[in-house]
């Protein structure tokens, strides 16, 4: 008898970080060239699902992805009911780092959506020797609020909803219903506060403009892409950073929104497949 | 134009049911017209055309008819399929007693969602 279950496999890591210990929830497909995936605010490593399950990339690359504490199976810390969740640019930054390095991951290509995609460009300017390669997914550079956050988490509003009330449209709306659907049960399964906190990230402490002179894409290339249907960052900020980032390789993805790799996998691959191909080829 | 909202609301039980704990009325602005949407149990009870003389809502989303026009394509183009790409866009304000509308978000999008390539633009 066999069982299809998917490739993917799931573990949890006891994680020290900055004087705290997190239980990390981290799974990973395929082997290879090391792939650390990012997830969005509010939401968790699912977001990858379809790219873990793509024989033609696990077979070259070995994808990588975790649960940032407070998210999905990741555990916030000891003591989290006395405290507020705010991603901070340094914790963000760091973490990921450590993670990286706690995995013993070999100059892994990193790749990251939204806060991630964002993220990714602090990683590029000050740890860019430490990655093969950065993959910046609906990237900006600057906060750039035009909703009131504080309605994410507020008694009288149930934070599942209003998740999804926040996010239901940033996607395009030819994706498949499955899969954007698929996309919001995560978002509604994030904890009370946390979208929110991320969104501190995204939209007050997450500035890195200043840093994006000191990328140097020689030592590590840097590949945005954006998909066009994306209000929140829109395809022109994701341009204004290429401006700034001299050999910055853009993509603007056509008929795809802000969760390009979860909201129409097919479509996505269409886009991320050729830079996968040139990431792996030898050079 | 919104005149078609009983319609095409209450036959769709998914929607009913999603804003079954929402009572309350509001008001779309498009441009210079507006709407009073009142709403019982997650149906539409009625639509009042403006315009008002005293006009009584909780929350109102006031957008300019160019950006519902886009809105309400049956594919809407980049950042206009979805109300918060228009408050994005400048084209779309949220006002008054937001409680009911973020605790119903997903309902009251369903129900201005639901005039799109229905001639709601029309």
């Amino acid at each position: 008898m066999s069982v299809a279950f998917e490739p993917i496999v799931g573990r949890y890591l006891p994680f020290a970080f900055q004087g705290r210990t997190y239980r990390l929830y981290i799974e990973e497909a395929g082997q290879g060239i090391p792939l650390l995936c990012l997830h969005t605010a509010g939401s968790d490593t699912r977001q990858y699902r379809a790219l873990m399950n793509d024989a033609e990339i696990t077979q070259r690359f070995r994808i990588i992805a975790f649960d940032l504490p407070w998210h999905g199976k990741s555990s916030p810390p000891a003591g989290w009911h006395q405290e507020e969740y705010k991603l901070t640019r340094d914790f963000y930054i760091e973490v990921i780092v450590a993670v990286a390095r706690a995995l013993e991951l070999d100059r892994p290509v990193v790749m990251g959506c939204s806060i991630g995609g964002r993220v990714v460009l602090g990683l590029a300017a000050d740890h860019g020797d430490a990655f093969r390669a950065i993959i910046g997914l609906q990237s900006s550079a600057s906060p750039s609020a035009y909703y009131d956050i504080s309605w994410l988490d507020r008694p009288g509003v149930d934070h599942s909803e209003a998740a999804l009330g926040a996010v239901s449209g940033l996607m395009a709306p030819m994706s498949p219903d499955a899969e954007r659907w698929e996309t919001l049960w995560h978002y509604m399964q994030s904890g009370p506060g946390v979208f929110y906190g991320d969104l501190h990230f995204y939209t007050v402490d997450g500035d890195l403009q200043d840093r994006l002179r000191r990328i140097d894409t020689t030592r590590c290339p840097l590949y945005l892409l954006t998909g066009e249907y994306d209000y929140s960052c829109k395809p022109e900020y994701t341009v204004e950073v290429g401006k700034a980032v001299p050999g910055a390789k853009i993509t603007i993805m056509k008929g795809l929104g802000h969760f390009p790799m979860s909201e129409n996998p097919a479509l996505f691959r269409s886009f991320i497949l050729p830079v996968l191909d040139e990431i792996a080829r030898p050079r | 134009m919104l005149e078609r909202l009983p319609d095409l609301v209450n036959g769709n039980a998914a929607l009913v049911r999603r804003g079954r704990h929402l009572s309350t009325t509001f008001l779309v602005e498009v441009g210079p017209q507006g709407w009073l949407v009142h709403v019982r149990e997650g149906r539409i009870a009625g639509v009042e055309p403006g315009p008002f003389r005293m006009a009584s809502w909780s929350f109102a989303l006031r957008g300019t008819a160019e950006g519902w026009a886009k809105f309400w394509q049956p594919v809407p183009p980049p950042y206009y399929q979805d109300i918060f790409g228009l408050l994005r866009q400048g084209e779309l304000r949220f006002e008054g007693d937001l409680l009911p509308l973020w605790a119903n978000m997903l309902y009251v999008k369903g129900v201005v969602g639901a005039l799109r390539g229905n001639g709601g633009a029309s």
